[in-house]
């Protein structure tokens, strides 16, 4: 079952679907792994409850990988969505299929990025602090985004507009002032194409890209290819932060309180092992274990301490960019399908996020359409998809 | 060999604020049914976000200045991981890197005389729940009523040097902390608790000895004993080689007077301490820095003098009230609205201290505001309420901290009436009502004249002047 069912029927025609890293009351909450199996939220996320009020209605949960740090939802609980010798995901093929206008997603690692990239839909990661992370299952909280995903950039931007906003339980939420700049943002003039980025990515990727350059400076943008040693720095220093966050965030899940319970021990620390251990993926245990490291004693300064640095001469370097350019253009992925194959390389994911972790370290805004990325300043999420609407009426 | 015993505490107070650190869950656990102050932020379920209670952070600053401390202008929150039931969410969110409050001084006194003792740092964090051991049916049950109940550990440095001394700033920071309102610092309800650091030294070196740390202690009599034995046990391991001391977390057990040393698992750990990015770090600005100043009291001792100096108390009064903030702010509130010092404190500390015993409230429990007694005070020496009525009054005035003592008089007939006509009746009625009274008096029995005195106040309420009722009675009894 890839995506569970909403118990009562939407009529409307606001029709959307959640991820499983979405809380909800009406239907259990996994976040794809096995130690959250059958859990039901006692509340709901915020970006549902505000959805509901405009009249969007859930039609489902659709699965995402353990955690939300795999490629496309591969590493679920319930198995990976292959199709022909293709890895799948669960919400692009909702959207695709139509029964879903929209859905909103959680971004931990880039993979709703990716498979949005794959199946040319259109997503955006809005500005973090500009949407309430309230009741999404918490991972890597320092650059974790809810996202919006959909065919089309215009629909992307309705959904989003209901869903952002100033929210008093998430700590991390911007003040209304704040958030109030995203309506404000100039139109997108000039743009960077980082080639340092663009390495390792394979021809159809490639050629995608090109296409959507070419797209952009047909409609009078400025596209300019740009050397940047630094950026691509970003997934290496996001792979500590995540998986530091993700150790002490998943940490809770301990057997003794809710979740799943091992049948067999004899004390509080075998039922901690056992349980976490029978019900954890082999990604995520790597994913604890690294970040358990990352934060010793002895490795903080010199890993965890150091990645927050490099954190801040990332956010200075595209600051640095964003003086000349209005947005940046990247891939999302470096290949248009994953085959089956790649699950070979267990942390592919760990790699793959080489095109995604700008973003997510930064917490800037970044849409995805035509198969590529456009990343953006803070608050330039509605420049960045009325940009890609104009494409959208250009195609057509 | 002379051997000085080196001592540094953590003190853990909880803070009195009405919520919790980072959800609106009631803080107030003590007393509470299990698990009845709970909400899914403070059991560690996913998706809830930490918020942090400004009133915390108030009450981190004014300890932190009530203890002589530097603020940090920038403070932050920082996760502390390690797994056990009590936790929730398998780390305690605490401040690590950036702490509310450092660098301190607390003056303390003891038969040896005053002496400084130097705050290392004030840190706010969240409290841990409670486990409930069933015996019989060899199960535990987790109680999460205390967690995420905002906590500050006091840390010390290694200034201490004996149980007397320890006591003596423990209670200190006691009196400070109630004085600055912002705790109980009740070591039987849990909400002061202690943790011992010990080692000792020959007399006149500079270095340190092996350090031992005794968790939790909770009564100041099993802390002064736990220092004894520790102090000599450390003395004889150094003396006479009687075992070989390793720095570790040691349990007291105060039943055995004994101290045990724990598991090492129990203690080992490491805590994987970083910056909680859930948590923005709260910046204390200009404004806020200066209206914690603002709120804070003078202390106990320049109270004390001054109430000499200023309004003529005794040496005995003045130390009375200063006990307790709550009794002080009364004090002053009242000396400013009746003018006079002196029936302030005699009512604080006959009338009130009555009722307050007899509530079994502690004197930071008193509500009475000092505008209020000001007012009845003057009800009372303008002879327009008796003071037995005043009485009454007070204790409708504990019921109802905003209650207006002249207008609850009124409501309830407890004002003196001038009317002579109704005095004049009622010793009329009296008199006529018990000859034999009237007939003891007149035969020189002054009791019988107190007999019918007592009668007519009675009747009328106590609403009239003593004296002028006294008057009327004998006058009339004279004309019968
Ligand atoms: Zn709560």
């Amino acid at each position: 079952m890839k995506i569970y069912n909403a118990k009562k029927e939407i009529t409307c025609d606001r029709k959307i679907v959640v991820d499983d890293m979405i809380l909800t009351t009406d239907m259990p909450t996994t976040a794809g792994s096995k130690m959250l199996d059958g859990y039901v939220s006692l509340f709901e996320a915020e970006v549902l409850t505000r959805a509901g009020n405009a009249g969007y209605g859930v039609i489902g949960k659709t699965s995402v990988g353990e955690f939300a740090i795999d490629l496309v939802g591969e590493t679920a609980q319930d198995g990976a969505l292959i199709e022909d010798g293709i890895l799948k995901s669960a919400t692009a093929e909702a959207i695709k299929s139509g029964d879903a206008i929209c859905a909103i997603t959680l971004d931990v690692n880039g993979s709703v990025r990716r498979s949005v990239a794959q199946n040319s839909l259109v997503s955006v990661k809005p500005t973090y602090g500009t949407v309430s992370r309230y009741g999404t299952i918490p991972v890597a909280c320092s650059g974790e985004t809810v996202s919006v995903v959909a065919k089309t950039a215009t629909a992307c931007r309705e959904l989003l507009d209901v869903i952002a906003g100033h929210d008093d339980k998430d700590g991390t939420s911007l003040p209304e002032t704040e958030i109030a700049k995203v309506s404000e943002t100039k139109p997108v003039r000039r743009i960077a194409l980082l080639t340092d980025m663009t390495k390792g990515v394979d021809e159809e990727t490639s050629a995608r890209l090109d296409a959507f350059s070419k797209k952009l400076t047909a409609l009078g943008v400025e596209v300019v290819s740009v050397e940047n040693s630094i950026i691509p720095v970003s997934r290496v220093a996001w792979n500590i932060l995540m998986s530091a966050e993700l150790c002490n965030n998943v940490s809770r899940y301990d057997g003794v309180k809710y979740g799943y319970r091992a049948q067999n021990f004899t004390n509080i620390d075998e039922l901690y092992t056992n349980s976490r251990t029978e019900a954890f993926g082999e990604l995520l245990k790597t994913a604890i274990i690294f970040g358990s490291e990352t934060l010793s004693t002895e490795n903080y300064m010199k890993v965890y301490d150091k990645a927050l640095r490099v954190r801040r001469v990332i956010v200075e370097e595209f600051a640095r960019l964003f003086a000349d350019y209005d947005a940046v253009l990247t891939p999302a992925c470096s290949m248009m399908a994953y085959p089956e194959s790649v699950r070979a390389d267990k942390y592919i994911s760990y790699k793959e996020n080489f095109y995604t972790a700008p973003a997510s370290i930064t917490g800037l805004p970044a849409v995805v359409a035509e198969g590529a990325q456009l990343i953006g300043k803070a608050f330039s999420e509605n420049a960045l998809l009325d940009l890609v609407a104009l494409c959208e009426k250009e195609g057509k | 060999m002379k051997y000085e015993t080196v001592i540094g505490l953590e003190v853990h107070v909880e803070l009195a604020t009405n919520s919790k650190i980072f959800c609106s869950c009631s803080a107030h656990s003590y007393g509470a049914q299990p698990n009845e102050h709970v909400c899914p932020a403070c059991c560690g379920m996913p998706g809830m976000l930490p918020v942090v209670n400004k009133r915390v952070v108030d009450y981190g600053i004014k300890a932190g200045l009530m203890l002589g401390c530097d603020i940090n202008r920038t403070t932050t929150f920082d996760k502390k991981s390690y797994y056990y039931p009590d936790l929730p969410a398998a780390y305690q969110t605490t401040q690590w890197f950036a702490p509310v409050a450092v660098n301190g001084l607390v003056e303390i006194e003891t038969s040896k005389g005053k002496k400084g003792i130097r705050i290392k740092q004030i840190h706010m964090e969240e409290d841990a729940g409670k486990l409930v051991h069933d015996i019989r049916e060899d199960t535990t049950h987790v109680d999460f009523n205390r967690t995420s109940v905002p906590l500050i550990e006091i840390v010390s440095q290694p200034d201490l040097s004996s149980a007397e001394e320890v006591e003596a700033y423990l209670e200190r920071l006691k009196t400070l902390l109630r004085y600055a309102r912002v705790a109980e610092c009740e070591m039987a309800h849990g909400t002061m608790r202690c943790d011992v650091n010990l080692s000792v030294r020959p007399v006149g070196s500079n270095k340190l000895g092996v350090r031992t740390e005794m968790k939790n202690m909770n009564s100041i009599e099993a802390i002064k004993r736990a220092i004894e034995y520790e102090t000599a046990r450390h003395i004889d391991a150094v003396e006479n080689g009687t075992e070989v001391l390793v720095q570790e977390t040691r349990r007291w057990d105060d039943i055995k007077g004994k101290s045990y040393a724990m598991r090492t698992k129990e203690t080992a750990g490491d805590y994987r301490y970083f910056p909680d990015p859930n948590v923005m770090p709260v910046v204390i600005d200009e404004a806020w820095f200066e209206s914690m100043k603002n709120s804070l009291p003078e202390f106990p001792e320049v109270k004390r003098a001054r109430y000499m100096q200023e309004y003529g108390l005794s040496e005995y009064d003045a130390e009375q009230l200063t006990k307790s903030i709550a009794l002080c702010e009364c004090f002053e509130g009242a000396s400013a609205v009746c003018g006079s010092p002196k029936d302030a404190t005699n009512w604080i500390l006959s009338e009130i201290m009555n009722l307050l015993n007899l509530r079994q409230m502690t004197y930071d429990m008193l509500t009475v505001n000092g505008k209020s007694l000001g007012e009845l005070i003057l009800l009372v020496s303008n002879g327009k309420v008796g003071r037995a009525n005043a009485k009454k009054v007070l204790s409708a005035m504990f019921d109802n901290p905003e209650l207006s003592p002249e207008k609850y008089a009124e409501e309830n007939g407890l004002i003196i009436s001038n009317d002579t006509g109704l005095i004049d009746k009622v010793v009329k009625e009296i008199v006529a009502s018990d000859p034999k009274s009237v007939a003891d008096y007149k035969g020189g029995k002054e009791k019988a004249l107190m007999a019918l005195f007592g009668r007519c106040m009675k009747t009328l309420k106590g609403n009239c002047d003593p004296q002028v009722l006294r008057k009327i009675l004998i006058d009339y009894i004279a004309k019968v």
